[in-house]
């Protein structure tokens, strides 16, 4: 069912009989069993002011399609949304409904948050046909109980989503990567939480093959002066230097793609990223991929292996690997739980909506 | 203001449910004395007064969940206080309400530099926050003008902003974690350290639900390094839609300061009379505030000097060293005192699109001629979040009914030109019936469904953010 107006796609939930699979642009490997609803006839620009940093748009419309119109502006999504295809092997086009429906936030998110923080608005139809909307289209908005961010990373579990207000930002100037090699697990934390924690507005804080990668950026002059700022902040951990680094395949976590196994994304505190890796290492072979100056780490490991059993802190989503016994996203202790429960039942009490794929 | 009739079951209860209170909290914890209940009659809109039933500041998490239990076995509402700080009524009380008072609450849990994170307890003030890390050079980022008194408790309620959201974001932005207790004395922990949220995003719910879902009783929240340095530029206009203009040509322009903030001629008058800043005599002023070393201050500025120079700037004043930075925040510091010395005032808080200002400024003026009362204007010009000043008489009969009226309007134009009805300062009692306004039937019963599921009896703070006819079935329920 490809609905082409809000309308239509309310009565289309409210007549639904079992389950619906709610679908964007399908590059995310979420799939349950269901008759499908497409958001790909809900397309479009609804309104795009760039002197108010604010757009208005239709759930399905491409991400290429809002990323050139914001390009075109010198303006971007600043959370860097991710796109799964390459670790998923996954076709078709990924939608801005859909980036916000995973709250798909890339490296920036140590700086700038994450797509929650950058939704200002939503507009969805719950599991029982009703058309709500939440939020607004301006910077600050505290009027009644915030649905935006609870929608946002929902999964299309609560509602579909029709059209999304965003913040969006300038585009940088200038960037520069400034990286140091050869780090164990605690130096390399050391080193990206003093990066972090310098004035230097860091942008991307990442640890990939012994390699600490830190991310400038803003207009060209501030951005030399601040990596070279920064690569003598650094010089305790060793010789910084500055170079290249694809931002793009760490946001993707795209070297992963062709290699075979599960992967994981697995959410903690920084300073707990040398003590989780090697529980991990120590409960199987792993490799692992730091971004978020250590607080995210993707995991690669062999298929079916429940990573939670080794981590003592955090949470652990498994994004790609369906074997076992376990479910995709971390089990929540029974007190919220319960609210989770009683809000997918108030918003979906037929529980129709992508049935099983958040919980 | 109209508020549900208080129930005289509840209000039969008051001697009972002191001395179960009594059982779980220090003797000097449990305030029932009518004289002494009375300092918890209102908030910071003192024009509507009830005092509690009681007041309870309970000192730690197990006394919250204790004293809860008690009020949910006994079926008494609950409404919880910051430091009493709202501009909304988000803390007034009801005659047959226990105000819980979380200013006991004030350690410090844990400061974690090389996480970016302090853990604090929510009765802590917003700028002792950025005082027990600014030792090591850090900062706590929502500031809300009230940060000396606010509470971080208030804050999450209310989602606070401040004058730095247009970088840094608002409460919600810089929350990362929460220990709470329902209303039925269950505790809950939401989030922590890490950034993302395992299932549904409840932190972002909970933060702004103005103390409805639960007592936050601790929070994580993110710690930012300062800057190298932060400079000031005062930019005086001949118009409001020429400074409003400019404004929109600065964010265009790629360049993003930290706050912009803008002040109409009633409001220059004012603050100049009171506190003789030395801003010029002129139609509209911008304060631009970026930040960086020296030499990025120094380019920001110079672009912000050339964009401005293209709109016809009266005066263009750069700060050039701490003291002028001073002078020139002062009057904007000053705003609401000098507004205060003048007459009794409202202040509202609505946003708008910012392309809509200089229209809504031009709407604001021909309202204040129709309906009698002066409006001097300072808002966060960044981010849209208009603070409108009706000035009013409060001994004068009929000027407070005039003042709300004349309020409800803007608040309605602004919904009207695609803002809402509050940017920072919360719903409470104040903007209540006008929600029906911003929200249809189905928008307003997607949210209070969210109040079922936390407090099925609607017991915490009842009476508010929604209009009572929309939810008069489910506090019934």
């Amino acid at each position: 069912m490809m609905p082409v107006t809000e309308d239509e796609l309310a009565d289309v939930i409210r007549d639904a009989d079992g389950p619906l699979e709610v679908r964007g642009g399908g590059t995310r490997g979420i799939a349950c069993k269901g008759a499908i609803v497409s958001t790909a006839g809900l397309t479009g620009i609804t309104l795009y002011e760039p002197g108010a940093l604010t757009l208005v748009v239709k759930a399905g419309t491409p991400l290429a399609e809002v990323e050139a119109a914001l390009a075109a502006e010198g303006q971007r999504l600043a959370f860097e949304p991710t796109d799964m295809r390459r670790l998923l092997g996954t076709g078709g086009e990924p939608t801005i409904g859909g980036v916000v429906a995973t709250n798909a936030s890339g490296p920036r998110r140590i700086q700038v948050g994450a797509c929650r923080d950058h939704l200002l608005g939503v507009r969805f139809v719950d599991g029982t046909g009703n058309i709500v909307k939440n939020g607004g289209r301006v910077m600050k908005n505290v009027t009644g109980y915030d649905l935006v961010k609870l929608l946002a990373g929902s999964y299309g579990t609560l509602g579909v989503m029709t059209e999304v207000s965003l913040k969006v930002l300038p585009l940088p100037q200038a960037m520069a990567s400034v990286a140091i090699t050869g780090l164990d697990d605690m130096q390399a934390v050391a080193a990206m939480s003093a990066a972090l924690g310098s004035p230097y507005d860091v942008t991307g804080a990442a640890f990939v093959n012994g390699r600490v990668v830190v991310r400038l950026e803003g207009f060209g002059e501030s951005v030399t002066y601040r990596a070279e700022k920064l690569m003598r902040e650094l010089a305790t951990f060793g010789a910084a230097s500055v170079t290249d680094f694809d931002w793009q395949a760490l946001r993707d976590c795209a070297v992963f793609g062709n290699r075979s196994g599960d992967v994981w994304r697995v959410s903690i505190r920084p300073s707990r990223m040398p003590d989780t890796v090697a529980a991990l290492r120590a409960g199987g072979e792993v490799d692992v991929i730091a971004d978020w100056g250590g607080g995210l780490l993707w995991v690669l490991c062999r298929a079916e292996r429940d990573l939670r059993a080794d981590i003592t802190t955090g949470h652990a989503t498994r994004v790609r690997g369906t074997g076992g016994a376990f479910p995709r996203f971390h089990p929540e202790p029974a007190p919220v739980a319960t609210l989770s429960t009683g809000l997918r039942r108030r918003f979906d009490p037929r529980r129709i909506l992508n049935p099983g794929v958040m919980g | 203001m109209q508020m549900p009739d208080p129930s005289a079951r509840v209000i039969a209860l008051k001697e009972r449910l002191a001395e179960r209170l009594r059982q779980v909290l220090a003797a000097d914890a449990v305030i029932s004395d009518v004289s002494e209940t009375r300092a918890y009659e209102c908030d910071g809109l003192s024009a509507y007064r009830c005092p509690p039933l009681l007041a309870v500041l309970p000192a730690s998490t197990q006394e919250v969940s204790d004293v809860l239990r008690i009020c949910h076995e006994m079926g008494v509402p609950v409404v919880p206080r910051g430091s009493g700080t709202s501009l909304a009524g988000g803390a007034m009380p009801t005659a047959d309400s226990v105000i819980l008072g979380v200013s006991r609450l004030n350690a410090v849990m844990e400061t974690n530099y090389a996480d970016r994170i302090i853990r604090v307890q929510t009765g802590r003030t917003n700028l002792s926050v950025t005082g027990a890390v600014e030792g090591a050079g850090f900062f706590y980022a929502p500031d809300p003008s009230s940060q000396l008194a606010c509470a971080i408790a208030g804050n999450i309620a209310m989602n606070s902003g401040g004058a730095h959201c247009l970088k840094y974001g608002v409460t919600t932005n810089n929350l990362l974690g929460v220990t709470m207790v329902m209303m039925d004395g269950t505790v809950v922990e939401i989030g922590g350290a890490h950034l993302d949220a395992p299932g549904l995003d409840l932190l972002g719910l909970i933060c702004g639900s103005e103390g409805q879902l639960g007592v936050v009783t601790e929070a994580t929240l993110r710690i930012l390094r300062k800057p190298e340095g932060a400079r000031p530029v005062l930019i005086g206009f001949n118009g409001n839609a020429i400074a409003g203009a400019c404004v929109s040509d600065i964010i265009k322009a790629g360049v993003l300061p930290v706050a912009i903030e803008f002040m109409d001629r009633p409001c220059i008058e004012a603050c100049e009379a009171f506190a003789h800043a030395g801003y010029p005599d002129c139609e509209a002023v911008l304060i631009i505030e970026v930040e960086g070393s020296d030499t990025e201050i120094d380019h920001q500025l110079a672009l912000i000097g050339e964009i401005a120079a293209r709109h016809d700037p009266v005066e263009v004043r750069e700060a050039q060293d701490a003291d002028q930075a001073a002078r020139i925040w002062l009057g904007r510091k000053s705003a609401f005192g000098a507004m205060g010395q003048i007459n009794d005032y409202m202040c509202l808080d609505g946003t708008i699109p910012v392309t809509e200002l200089p229209n809504v400024l031009d709407r604001i003026r021909q309202m204040s001629a129709e309906y009698g009362l002066d409006v001097a204007n300072v808002f966060h010009a960044g981010d849209g979040n208009m603070h409108p000043l009706i000035l009013y008489n409060a001994n004068t009969p009929g000027d407070l009914e005039r003042c709300e009226a004349f309020g409800a309007a803007i608040l309605k134009l602004c919904v009207e030109v695609g803002g809402c009805l509050t940017g920072e300062h919360g719903v409470g009692i104040e903007k209540r019936d006008l929600m029906h306004v911003q929200f249809n039937a189905a928008d307003l019963e997607a949210q209070m469904a969210v109040k079922d599921v936390f407090d099925p009896g609607w017991l915490l703070n009842p009476a508010k953010v929604f209009p009572l006819d929309a939810s008069e079935a489910h506090r019934a329920a």
